[in-house]
């Protein structure tokens, strides 16, 4: 399988009234076809905008990618003049987001918002574009999608939502689909539902997928490979399998203590990470971890340590070793 | 047991799209909070019945007979052959209303139209882009409310006003200073649509559906146009039809002193222009003219009002 999006340290900032925000701080990573990578993080630690970014969707001003270079399919999405990147947008990288409240628009049917893509893209007429948004209704599994297709997004559930953003990402057959937490709005069971009805579309599709998530649970049954994120920065990156066997970084190992778990005694109360995220309006120094971190040794406070090999696919950003606890 | 057993029956009868009723849409939630607003109704009703008069009336009487003068029936005074009595040149006033009418609406409409689509264009753009272009376009928008309107519409009908050759359209000849007016009135009137245009672009446009529009590929035209403005619709339909009313009322305001649409084309407003002096002594000359403009701005805006409340997103009463 070939490579099909290669992000090369990636930096973002945004210039705010308050000072500059230092949002993503250099993120490299790649996404090979037809993979899943899932990429998590609590909020504001610039998993978001690290995908918003290389799509060009952020502001600007105020934001600004400051470096980094995004090769997909041979182009550098950060350099490429609009019209191009907005042939790519939705064509060959679709996105999924978060709200599916507040995502669709309310005074445009379904119908328009499936086709408007269709139109778009592949230049398919009105007759062509209606006939394939039916489909894609009934394959994201709205039932009666002839009478739904002109309806408007209020006279639809969240799950169902989700479900129509969800054909309306798929509608021109992307190569990639990033999917920025795009249960979280949802309750449990329909979360489920999302989630097994994205993985049936990816088998179908072939397509790789980014998962944008703060739940770890999620990822296990879903992504090959996990990016872990904090203040804007890659901390571990592993394999599903390792990362949940064997965590490197003092803080993936936080967040999965942070887990609840059912085979752990229930009065037990979920550990959680002492402190806060850092404030990113400051030019990171040292390790940005290391205010929260139990393993924090002197080094970690002055430089921030860069993502190197520990295992076979397994890399991690961090100047401890919390097998043996000394320094590397 | 009989009794018992009926509303058992009624309930098991109802088919399942009955007991599922469709969801109104939002014309539909729209018509019944308007239908509500009596004000509103009865401006709609009185605008219904000021465009059929106008408009249907042609119909009846010429426009040659509306313009005919006959100096021996100069103001004669409301009876059975001239109902509204005649003027200063023995024109029949009830003809000249009727024709007036047409006018007024026309200006009013068009005017509207030339200012809705300047003011969503200028608002548009300033509100999409921000930054450069929109300082500048709103530092003129400013600029142009600063000057106030009714005289930058005098000084622009004195000096755009004068020798205007008359215009064939639809088959009629109508007075090329009506074109003036509506120019004049859509150029100075738009500065207010488009400072609601651009408040509503700056809120929808950080909106999430327009994030998720820009990342299916939709390209600016189509986001600004077929996102944006949709959304934007209410307040730009409830402004424009207070515009209608404000341009009849500025038609009348300069076509009074005598700047305005020139005679025979009649306008309500040039009707009531020299009436002023027959005050006393033929009030129907001003009576007619000045309560159909009454009547017309009045409904227009209960309508606007009404139509404000109908599409406000806010009000979800039904």
């Amino acid at each position: 399988m070939g490579t099909l999006l290669e992000l090369k340290d990636l930096r973002t900032h945004f210039h705010t009234p308050e000072g500059t925000v230092y949002a993503v701080n250099g993120v490299s990573f790649d996404v090979a076809e037809g993979e899943t990578l899932a990429v998590v993080g609590e909020s504001g630690c610039g998993k978001s905008v690290c995908m918003m970014s290389f799509l060009r969707l952020i502001p600007i001003p105020p934001g600004e990618i400051v470096s980094g270079a995004a090769r997909f399919n041979g182009a550098d999405l950060l350099k490429i003049p609009d019209p191009d990147l907005e042939r790519i947008r939705g064509k060959e990288i679709a996105m999924i987001f978060q709200d599916p409240m507040t995502s669709l628009n309310p005074v445009l049917t379904v119908r328009r918002q499936i086709t408007e893509s269709l139109h778009t893209h592949l230049g398919m007429s009105q007759a062509q574009a209606s006939e394939r948004a039916l489909s894609l209704l009934e394959a994201v599994g709205i039932p009666d999608p002839t009478r739904r297709l002109d309806d408007y997004p209020h006279q639809f559930s969240g799950g169902m939502r989700q479900r129509v953003m969800i054909a309306m990402a798929l509608s021109c057959n992307p190569r990639l689909l990033i999917a920025d937490e795009p249960t979280t709005a949802l309750d449990v069971t329909i979360q489920a539902q999302i989630i097994e009805l994205v993985i049936q579309l990816r088998e179908q599709m072939h397509m790789a997928m980014i998962w944008i998530t703060h739940d770890l649970g999620v990822v296990a049954g879903l992504a090959e490979r996990v990016i872990v994120m904090y203040a804007g920065l890659i901390v571990e990156e592993a394999s599903v399998y390792d990362l949940y066997e064997d965590p490197r970084h003092p803080y993936t190992l936080a967040l999965l203590a942070a887990l609840p778990r059912a085979d752990r005694r229930r009065d037990r109360r979920l550990k959680s990470i002492p402190g806060a995220p850092p404030n990113l309006l400051s030019e990171p120094r040292g390790c940005p971890f290391a205010p929260r971190c139990e393993y924090a040794c002197d080094r970690c406070w002055v430089e921030n340590p860069a993502l190197v090999s520990v295992a076979p696919n397994h890399k991690v950003a961090c100047w401890v070793d919390i097998h043996t606890g000394a320094a590397r | 047991m009989q009794t018992a057993a009926e509303p058992d029956s009624t309930i098991a009868h109802l088919a399942p799209d009955e007991i599922e009723s469709p969801p109104l849409t939002l014309g539909q939630m729209a018509w019944r909070r308007f239908r509500r607003h009596k004000m509103a109704i009865f401006g709609l009703v009185t605008l219904f019945l000021l465009i059929t008069y106008s408009f249907g009336g042609g119909f009846i009487v010429s426009e040659a007979y509306a313009n005919f003068t006959d100096t021996s029936l100069r103001l004669t005074p409301p009876s059975g052959s001239h109902p509204f009595g005649t003027d200063t040149v023995g024109r029949d006033i009830l003809a000249r209303t009727i024709y007036g009418g047409q006018i007024s609406l026309l200006i009013g409409l068009t005017a509207v139209l030339l200012e809705t689509i300047m003011g969503i264009i200028i608002g548009s753009l300033a509100g999409f882009y921000g930054g450069t272009i929109d300082s500048l376009l709103m530092r003129f928008t400013e600029a142009m409310l600063n000057i106030p309107q009714i005289f930058l519409l005098i000084v622009m009908s004195k000096f755009f006003g004068t020798d205007i050759p008359n215009i064939q359209l639809f088959g009629r000849t109508y007075s090329g200073s009506v074109v003036v007016i509506v120019l004049i009135i859509g150029l100075t009137s738009w500065p207010y649509l488009a400072r609601i245009v651009r408040a509503e672009f700056l809120s929808i446009k950080e909106r999430e559906f327009i994030l998720a529009a820009r990342a299916t590929g939709t390209p600016i035209f189509q986001i600004i146009f077929g996102h944006i403005l949709p959304n934007s619709i209410a307040p730009i339909v409830v402004a424009a039809t207070l515009g209608v009313a404000n341009a009849i009322t500025l038609e009348a305001y300069i076509s009074f002193l005598g700047l305005g649409v020139r005679p025979p084309t009649a306008t309500w407003g040039n009707m009531l222009e020299g009436a002023y002096t027959y005050i006393e002594t033929a009030y129907w000359m001003w009576l007619f003219p000045g309560l159909l403009i009454v009547l017309i701005v009045l409904s227009i805006n209960f309508l606007g009002d009404g139509l404000r409340d109908a599409l406000d997103p806010r009000s979800r009463t039904v």
